[in-house]
């Protein structure tokens, strides 16, 4: 990867249509490197989530057209909430199998075209619409149904297993999950007041966290990402290109894409595929993935982890920015990528794993910096443009691995500092397809 | 000329315009004028249930139908309708579920979807049963959100009306045993 470039994501973008939304995100990409120029791209990889929120279908060849590509190679790329993983992925792969020698990697979402709840029901078009949507459809719902589950498995049957009153039992547990889930909100919402590209930086406490609506027990408004109009785009070379455009490359040395069963109801309840570190005797007792774990997600990470010959994820990973749709689902997917193991997804906020070092959260986080988790803010904080949001985790990631946040934030606070290697994780459906993306300083610095 | 539409410098308000009138400006902070337009959509689809027709027409006859694995070695049961085995790939056979089941899991809907939003609040629970391998998402009532809890029994409750989808089955608490 040789340059990224990003719109500011925000509730809505008026005055800008999808296509100059993307050209605006292209243009800046093209800013810092004089030696690419439109001419040098060989074609192109372009996604967005939803036809319905743009109300036009082939919008990707309209992006095409307005950036002059024609009559360039272009797919576009769609995976749900994935799509801007897959897309990155699309990119570097038509480099990578030798079909092109530069890619551009573009995705938006114009989400601002329909009303929120009206945006929720296209979102849930994307769950099985003969047994799941007509339900209710909503995925705050499916979210929350998914960590029932999990605090139950991970904080009932172990902090609370003296009580035996099961009601009571539950309760307890799951307030304590709101609590240490709210922490996560907090890490992801004060991180984005140090990034100007964000939709909702703030500063909270857990109290507001935990005092903010309730959308569906026990996921409240300030655990939830929102909807956003934003683009995003990367571009991709090979080595010897990479050179001339860039003296601050950055390498994808391993990419993993894993899935699951469309309906939340159809996960088996079998047995843990496990990460390098882990024993069979670690989940003797543990039903895998059920409806608490995200089956795809373990499965990406080791595709990626064993592409990229990382053993170790929290020693050999500098950062991460994974998919934090909802805070709930930022603490699965720790586990699931092997930054501990199943059941330890509280403890490890609670020990302050994925917090950064330099930022005060308002509450102790005694191991911060240990492996910082959505430095940017993540959906959260960031919004979440559905075909753009991958991309944006690439943007970023790819910023931080060239030490250039300063550069592009006019602020360091965001910086990890001397960081190597990071990892962009981007997540589709209830967990219905998950990839997982490794980049590497491909410079000495 | 025809007046233009009114002008704008907050989004929320070129939204009250467009239910209003249809048409509306919204100037950004940089003074950037865009026209915005209210543009409605909707439509009726012709959507057969094909394979999972039996299913859906057996919740009519007050009966929950799932699927089994017609493989010998492999048998696996679905709460959950499927025509073919995820896990061996074999082709399944219709079998009657239970009627009564324990929660999964389980949440209280605050806020939905548009169309459901009327609804709110309301309850959605994932059900397994004995002897089934996967659960059956349905909604929850007779019941608030602080008598829930993982394990609760609960048992099967059937339109009388049926509208041949899969609101035409719900749960509520299970009447203690005689």
């Amino acid at each position: 990867m040789v340059t990224g470039g990003l719109t500011k994501f925000a509730k809505a973008h008026p005055a800008m249509d999808f296509r100059l939304m993307v050209r605006r995100a292209y243009d800046y990409a093209l800013k810092g490197i004089p030696n690419l120029t439109k001419d040098r791209i060989d074609g192109t990889r372009i996604s967005y989530f939803s036809d319905h929120f743009t109300r036009q279908l082939k919008a990707a060849s309209m992006v095409q057209d307005y950036l002059g590509m024609n009559p360039k190679g272009s797919v576009r790329i769609e995976w749900g909430g994935a799509t801007g993983g897959e897309c990155f992925q699309a990119g570097y792969e038509a480099v990578a199998s030798g079909r092109m020698d530069v890619c551009l990697a573009a995705g938006f979402e114009t989400m601002s075209r329909v009303a929120t709840w009206k945006g929720n029901e296209f979102i849930a078009l994307a769950s099985d619409t003969n047994y799941d949507f007509p339900l209710g459809g909503f995925y705050t719902g499916y979210y929350a149904l998914m960590v029932i589950r999990h605090i139950y498995e991970y904080i009932r049957r172990t902090k609370f297993a003296g009580i035996t009153d099961e009601r009571e039992a539950q309760r307890r547990a799951i307030a304590e999950g709101q609590r240490i889930m709210s922490k996560v909100s907090v890490k992801n919402h004060l991180n984005a007041l140090h990034n100007p590209y964000a939709q909702y930086p703030k500063r909270l406490t857990v109290e507001d966290v935990l005092r903010s609506e309730m959308i569906s027990y026990p996921l409240t408004r300030e655990q939830i990402c929102t909807m956003s109009d934003g683009a995003a785009v990367a571009i991709f070379c090979d080595e010897t290109r990479a050179r001339e455009f860039t003296d601050k490359p950055i390498r994808i040395i391993g990419v993993g894409t894993g899935t699951d069963t469309m309906r939340l109801a159809d996960r088996p309840f079998g047995k843990v595929p496990l990460m390098p570190r882990e024993k069979p005797s670690d989940y003797a007792d543990l039903k895998y993935p059920g409806v608490h774990s995200f089956r795809a997600g373990r499965a990406a990470g080791i595709e990626a982890y064993r592409m990229a010959g990382i053993t170790n994820p929290n020693r050999e990973l500098d950062f991460i920015e994974l998919h934090d749709a909802y805070a709930s689902s930022e603490i699965q997917t720790y586990e699931d990528l092997g930054l501990c193991k199943y059941g330890e997804g509280y403890d490890f906020v609670e020990r302050g794993d994925p917090f950064l070092k330099k930022v005060d959260y308002g509450f102790p986080v005694p191991n911060a910096g240990a492996i910082p988790v959505n430095p940017s803010g993540g959906l959260i904080a960031c919004g979440h443009p559905v075909g753009a949001t991958g991309l944006m985790q690439g943007v970023f990631a790819f910023w931080q691995l060239q030490g250039t946040i300063r550069k592009h934030f006019g602020d360091r606070a965001l910086q990890i500092p001397n960081a190597r290697r990071g990892a962009i994780h981007s997540h589709a459906g209830t967990g219905s397809a998950v990839t997982v993306s490794i980049l590497e300083r491909g410079f000495r610095p | 000329m025809t007046a233009r539409p009114p002008v704008y410098e907050k989004f929320r308000e070129v939204q009250e315009e467009l239910e209003r009138s249809g048409a509306a400006i919204f100037r950004d902070h940089d003074g950037v004028e865009s026209l915005v337009i209210r543009s409605p959509y909707s439509i009726n689809y012709i959507h057969s249930y094909a394979e999972d027709s039996e299913f859906f027409l057996a919740l009519a006859d007050g009966k929950l139908r799932g699927s089994k694995c017609t493989a010998k070695r492999c048998g696996y049961v679905y709460a959950t309708p499927r025509g073919h085995c995820m896990e061996c790939g074999a082709p399944t056979q219709w079998v009657d579920l239970p009627l009564k089941g324990r929660l999964h899991s389980w949440t209280t809907c605050h806020f939905g979807s548009e169309a459901f939003l009327k609804e709110t609040p309301y309850n959605l629970a994932l059900v397994e049963f004995d002897g089934v391998g996967s659960v059956l998402l349905a909604r929850l009532k007779d019941c608030t959100e602080s008598e829930l809890y993982v394990g609760m029994p609960v048992e099967a409750r059937f339109s009388p009306t049926p509208k041949y989808s899969i609101t035409d089955v719900w749960f509520v608490p299970a009447s203690p045993e005689a």
